[in-house]
């Protein structure tokens, strides 16, 4: 039984395809040229440095704690209060510990043997005694992160590859499972979010470390989520309207799908709201990727890809290729 | 129409749900503060030592809740952190030397789940607190030992063979060699490739040069070596620190993870670390009696030292053969006698030094000392002293039975766990490849507990929004969900607690994200309940085709995520390593809860009766 798909659809949103293409067009471009202009703000993770974090009895002054610091021989460190006005995270370039500074009296770098080549002052004590100076603030630290250079390198290198690697498996797979038009459309929707990310964390300088990479690889699977319900059920739609318009099937698919994805990206929205509020400094960056990612995702999957599919000149007859599922209509 | 799963389906599901959550149950116990007491070296733990404790508790008027013995440690569980401590501290001061003692946070998980194996997760450094280390194992540093070694054996075999040389240099990772004719290089050439498989050997006739590099392969082995020594190393050094449950492990082709749990002191961590041991092969002093020797009259050309069991030993003061020239040691079987023995290899200086000495020594005993060099920073009336102390230990002595060369190996040892130990202390001394802390990281124990508590406090909240606004939404069906999503939790910590998988903060968060993900495989099917109900189905046949055509859909926006989640394990470390896994495993639980556990709630409230209306 054919049916004849009609206008019957409440939202036309591909007739407003140009408002949105021209929106994304804009934001992309403003991402992509705040990621030229201001570059990331990466983290230890990739950089290489030291990240110390330190909880203080009262609220310390922060150029206090850089001028202790400089004091104590480490060059170029900054501060910053981290959740709490008494926590500090501060922050020490690489070279700083690479070139080591003067060996304060009392360290065990001497002491420390030469075949493990430990021979490397301990930052905890340096940093702890440098902190403590003012006896007015007692600092305690409570957490360390020291990254060497070429682990930051090799981290950068290897975050490259998964990204394009996650890119290539998700081209290959969409376009093995529905179609290369669509596999285009949802990729370039999918590198949208994640432009999207990379933009906002670069222009406001957020801390872009390996979690919020962990964060876009998730957003990369999710974003496809939406995309491909969607996708599903313009399949579905070609094959049960033989007659109408590309872009009347592909509107009223979306139209039927919208409730589905409004609700799912709502309710991963709330899980992810919890951890940005909830979940302590150090996944707030995380959460804050996973946030930009949802609301980007649900928007980007119901124009973007679609768009982009039409754009391309997805038709019916690529997608009647005979399938197992979803071939014969059960319906009673 | 009726909508209902055969009994043996409903059996199964109701089967992998029933364990899921007793699996998942002993995370739910908490931890108990203990003692744990291991033996060092030698030393045993058994029911004396156990005894011994337990009366030394009760002298300091501790009580302990339980006194456990198993895989060779005592663990001693106690109510609260301060009986922990003071028992740690009379237990150190009484049995210190032989045994070493550590502060513990064990399981409460209760005997009959661990009677089935149910065990709690493993908490990550982010979450219990402790160092992590990684080094980096310098492999130029390794490859230039090797040349340097390989350049001796090149003019002792030279020499061996009467082969006149006029030098025998190492130069950027070339091993060169000068003859005074061309026939002198051919005999070289030949000689050298017969005897070293491990180089490549390259001749220059016009200057009468030879050139040998080392071999890929070579290169290769000598790169497993100083990792492996390396290792074998820290473990010693770990084990020495007391710690319980560190993790030392290869990561990469030349880096080394050293994590240790509940570990806050930094300093004193790496100076145990970075404690240099060597070795000594000396004669033993057969003239003079030890017990004379005991009352401190040494005599001049004699040392005494004691013995792992803690006896004195007289050892001549000549040293045969010092550490850094012993190449490898193995242990294995004797052939002949199929005792457990011990394969020494030493390079050419060391081997001809040994051969001199073994010639007009034999039926004499040999023995080998094992020496570390630790340094110690204590806190004196407010400056930080380090005092070097120097440990020497005889770690085996043997008979010399024949004219040893560079390789011997040592028999005459009980088992083969002794011929193990032995190797790995020979190796242990021998000249290791130099490591560098690459990365560091420090969390303290109260910034650990802060991560549980937001971790677990994000989650729930997470998790009580989404049930409620299911609830709200989709009625009865959401009341399924709300159990779908209980099941998927018990699921994802049932399988996490089986692998023994480490959570991480950022693991928690990764459940707390699959379960936003995993509701979307309900709505799915809710949302296409709905559909089919507008469209004017019955209640039975749109429930049947919701589930039907929303398994694809479910099956295909999972696959993606599935994918990403992998990459994410390909290069993520420790904590994202951590999201990723729960990433993955909640994907996968989530689709069995999703379609199989809510389709059997939905037959069991719908499937057999005529409804008239779906509370959707």
């Amino acid at each position: 039984m054919a049916e004849t798909i009609t206008r019957n659809y409440k939202i036309d949103f591909l007739g407003k395809r140009s408002i949105a293409v021209g929106l994304s067009v804009i934001l992309s471009l403003a991402a992509i040229v705040s990621l030229f202009v201001k570059g990331l703000n990466f983290a230890i993770d990739f950089t290489g440095g030291t990240v110390v974090e330190a909880t203080y009895d009262n609220p310390p002054d922060l150029n206090a704690i850089r001028a202790q610091l400089e004091t104590a021989g480490f060059h170029g460190p900054t501060a910053q209060h981290f959740g709490t006005a008494r926590t500090v995270l501060i922050r020490l370039p690489p070279e700083a510990n690479a070139e080591g500074a003067p060996a304060t009296e009392g360290t065990a770098k001497d002491a420390v043997a030469e075949d493990l080549g430990l021979a490397q002052n301990d930052l905890k004590s340096r940093v702890s005694a440098a902190l403590n100076t003012d006896p007015a603030f007692k600092a305690t630290i409570t957490r360390v992160e020291f990254v060497g250079p070429q682990v930051g390198d090799d981290l950068t290198e290897s975050s490259i590859l998964a990204l394009v690697l996650a890119t290539i498996g998700i081209l290959v797979y969409v376009a093995w499972r529905f179609e290369y038009r669509f596999s285009l459309g949802a990729i370039l929707a999918t590198l949208h979010d994640i432009i999207m990310i990379f933009g906002v964390f670069s222009f406001f300088q957020l801390d872009f470390d390996l979690s919020v990479l962990a964060a876009i690889l998730a957003v990369m699977g999710y974003s496809l989520n939406d995309t491909i319900v969607v996708f599903d059920r313009i399949r579905e739609n070609f094959r049960k309207y033989r007659r109408g318009e590309v872009i009347d099937v592909i509107n009223l698919s979306i139209n039927e799908t919208l409730s589905r994805t409004l609700m799912t990206s709502f309710l991963t929205f709330v899980t992810v709201l919890a951890m940005a509020v909830w979940g302590g400094e150090i996944i707030h960056n995380f959460a804050i990727a996973l946030i930009i990612g949802i609301a980007v995702g649900t928007y980007s999957s119901i124009y973007v890809a679609s768009a982009l599919a039409l754009r391309l000149g997805v038709s019916r007859a690529d997608l009647l290729l005979p399938e197992k599922e979803g071939a014969v209509d059960t319906r009673p | 129409m009726r909508n209902s799963f055969p009994l043996w389906k409903n059996l199964l599901i109701l089967g992998v749900l029933l364990w899921a959550f007793i699996y998942a149950l002993p995370n739910f116990f908490g931890e108990d503060p203990s003692v744990q007491l291991s033996p060092v070296r030698s030393a045993k733990v058994d029911d004396t030592v156990r005894k011994q404790v337990e009366e030394l508790l009760q002298g300091q008027g501790l009580k302990p809740q339980k006194v456990e013995l198993n895989d060779k440690r005592l663990l001693i569980r106690f109510a609260d952190t301060d009986a922990q401590l003071k028992a740690a501290d009379a237990i150190e001061k009484a049995m210190g030397t032989n045994y070493t003692v550590a502060l513990n946070l064990a399981p409460a998980t209760p005997g009959w789940l661990r009677a089935i194996g149910a065990q709690p997760m493993y908490l990550g450094l982010d979450l219990r607190g402790g160092v992590h280390f990684m080094m980096q194992v310098d492999m130029e540093a390794a490859i230039k030992q090797r040349e340097e070694r390989y350049a001796e054996d090149v003019r002792t075999l030279l020499r061996e063979n009467k082969l006149r040389y006029r030098s025998v240099d190492r130069q950027n990772g070339t091993i060169r060699a000068q003859f005074d004719d061309t026939a002198t290089l051919a005999q070289a050439q030949s000689v050298l490739g017969r005897e070293f498989r491990g180089l490549l050997i390259d001749t220059d006739e016009s200057q009468n040069v030879l050139l040998a590099t080392l071999s890929e392969v070579e290169k290769r082995e000598v790169q497993k070596f100083a990792v492996g020594q390396n290792i074998t190393t820290l473990r010693n050094r770990v084990n020495e620190l007391g710690v319980a449950e560190p993790v030392i492990q290869q990561q990469g082709t030349d880096r080394i993870v050293v994590q240790l749990p509940g570990v806050q002191d930094t300093a004193r961590a790496k100076e145990i670390l970075g404690a240099t041991a060597t070795l000594e092969f000396r004669l033993v002093d057969t003239e003079h009696s030890v017990p004379s020797a005991a009352d401190s009259r040494v005599p001049l050309t004699a040392q005494l030292y004691r013995d792992r069991a803690g006896q004195p030993i007289l050892l001549q003061r000549k040293i045969i053969v010092t550490g850094d020239q012993v190449v490898d040691a193995a242990s294995g079987m004797d052939q002949q006698s199929g005792t457990p023995a011990v394969f020494v290899t030493l390079n050419s200086i060391g081997a001809k030094r040994m051969a001199d000495t073994s010639a007009v020594n034999i039926g004499k005993p040999m023995a080998v000392v094992f020496i570390e060099n630790k340094s110690e920073t204590k806190e004196i009336n407010g400056k930080k002293v380090t005092t070097r102390k120097k440990v020497e230990e005889v770690i085996n002595v043997a008979t010399i039975r024949d004219r040893l060369t560079k390789r011997f190996q040592i028999t005459g040892l009980d088992t083969a766990d002794e011929a193990r130990n032995l190797a790995l202390l020979l190796r242990a001394g021998a000249l290791a490849a130099p490591v560098d802390i690459v990365e560091e990281r420090t969390v303290g124990p109260s910034l650990g507990k802060e991560n549980i508590d937001q971790g677990v406090r994000s989650f729930m909240i997470g998790f009580a929004a989404i049930i409620v606004i299911m609830l709200v939404y989709y009625k009865v069906f959401g009341l399924i969900a709300a159990f779908t999503l209980i099941f998927n939790v018990a699921l994802i910590l049932a399988i996490l607690s089986l692998l023994q998988a480490t959570l991480t903060l950022p693991g928690i968060a990764g459940i707390t994200l699959t379960i936003g993900m995993a509701v979307d495989a309900n709505v799915l099917i809710y949302e296409r309940i709905k559909e089919e109900l507008r469209n004017g189905n019955s209640p039975q046949s749109a429930i049947y085709a919701g589930f039907e055509r929303a398994f694809s859909t479910i099956f295909d926006s999972n696959i993606t995520t599935l994918l990403a989640a992998v990459m994410l394990f390909g290069i993520g470390s420790g904590p994202v390593k951590g999201f990723a896994v729960t990433l993955t495993i909640g994907i996968l639980t989530s689709m069995f809860t999703a379609v199989m556990c809510t389709r059997m709630m939905v037959n069991w409230v719908y499937g057999q009766r005529r409804a008239a209306k779906l509370w959707i």
